[in-house]
């Protein structure tokens, strides 16, 4: 009975770890500046997700503030790279 | 506490969120290699921001509160980060990539 | 005309993430979380020079549930669009739709609702006439789009920031 919750959190992991597959194989493919950054975007939010994953399955509440800062750093960094691309520059004077 | 000992109320839902969640992040990212263009593909992770990590992140807050036998909703700060920011990304890549498709 | 809310929004957000972030409601933390927001507050003020005013906070609360549907609903088309692509490509498009909304936080709470849905982008706004831009991944009946973005996003959000 008590299987059920290792089970759906392996389960969840090896989506998680396809996905990021998906992601990687159209981030080296990509024909375009803007497919990969939009192939890193999906990577680390994808990232966060399995972190968050592993957090459930080993019981542990430690995983939860690298996912937090994942998601922040993930954030500032494909934004960056968006702006690069839509301007040339990532801060203007 | 580990995650065998979560009570079934918990276990349960949070089964049944992390089945869907992984499922629909999956959708999401395949749809990254099956579209054939960028701006088809521009709405793909989409699914995986906004209700696949919705689902994880509730599930995520039903089994904390079952172990630690409280209310735990600290992952509502990474739902309600996430949520806020996915869009701003994919708004500046949409303008970038409309200004490059131009030139 | 407008007028103040009834508590400072800025402040009572900061303490509350400040709260959830330390995952506790030990008096300490409190007094921490008033001391920051309040500090945060007086120094982010001089960034902002347009101070958020939102009305109504029961039509927020119908207008975040109406969201929720429809990321769970566009969520399902999507995955059906992605998984038959094998088929058929889905023949994507931009819709202009002339909006009447003009408050600042309004036009961003809308793009952050209509691009966190999946299957639209908000994708430019024209300044001067105010006409908006949607790339709508299957793109089949263009008015019901304006219908939907006019109807069901933009006149609550009018009805709250104006």
């Amino acid at each position: 009975m008590n299987a059920l919750l290792p089970l759906a959190v392996n389960f969840a992991l090896a989506c998680f770890a396809l996905s990021m597959l998906c992601a990687l194989i159209r981030l080296l493919r990509g024909p375009a500046a803007q497919d990969r950054i939009l192939a890193l975007d999906t990577l680390y939010i994808n990232g966060m997700l399995t972190i968050l994953m592993l957090g459930i399955g080993l019981g542990s509440a430690l995983y939860f503030d690298i996912a937090l800062l994942i998601a922040l750093f993930g954030f500032v960094g494909s934004t960056a790279m968006a702006k690069f691309l839509l301007r040339g520059e990532v801060i203007e004077p | 506490m580990t995650t065998a000992d979560v009570p079934l109320w918990a276990a349960l839902p949070a089964a049944l969120l992390l089945v869907c969640g992984g499922l629909l992040t999956l959708v999401g990212s395949l749809g990254l290699l099956r579209l054939d263009s960028f701006f088809a593909r521009i709405h793909a992770p989409t699914m995986g921001g906004t209700l696949g990590a919705g689902c994880v992140l509730v599930a995520s807050m039903l089994v904390s509160s079952a172990l630690a036998q409280r209310l735990v909703i600290h992952e509502l700060l990474i739902t309600l980060f996430v949520l806020i920011t996915a869009p701003v990304t994919t708004m500046m890549l949409m303008r970038a990539a409309i200004r490059r498709s131009r030139e | 005309m407008k007028r103040p809310p009834l508590v400072p929004l800025l402040p009572v957000v900061l303490a509350l993430v400040w709260l959830l972030l330390n995952d506790s409601l030990a008096p300490g933390h409190v007094l921490l979380a008033i001391a920051f927001a309040l500090l945060a507050t007086a120094a982010v003020r001089p960034l902002r020079p347009l101070p958020a005013w939102p009305r109504r906070l029961h039509v927020a609360v119908t207008l975040c549930w109406h969201v929720f549907l429809d990321i769970v609903r566009s969520n399902i088309g999507v995955g059906r669009v992605i998984l038959g692509a094998t088929k058929r490509q889905p023949t994507v498009g931009f819709v202009m739709i002339p909006l009447d909304l003009r408050d600042p936080h309004g036009l961003a709470m809308l793009s952050v609702i209509v691009t966190g849905t999946p299957g639209t982008v908000w994708s430019g706004l024209d300044p001067a006439t105010n006409v908006l831009t949607l790339h709508v991944l299957d793109l089949q009946d263009e008015a019901a789009w304006v219908h939907t973005i006019k109807q069901r996003y933009e006149r609550p959000l009018m009805e709250i920031f104006e």
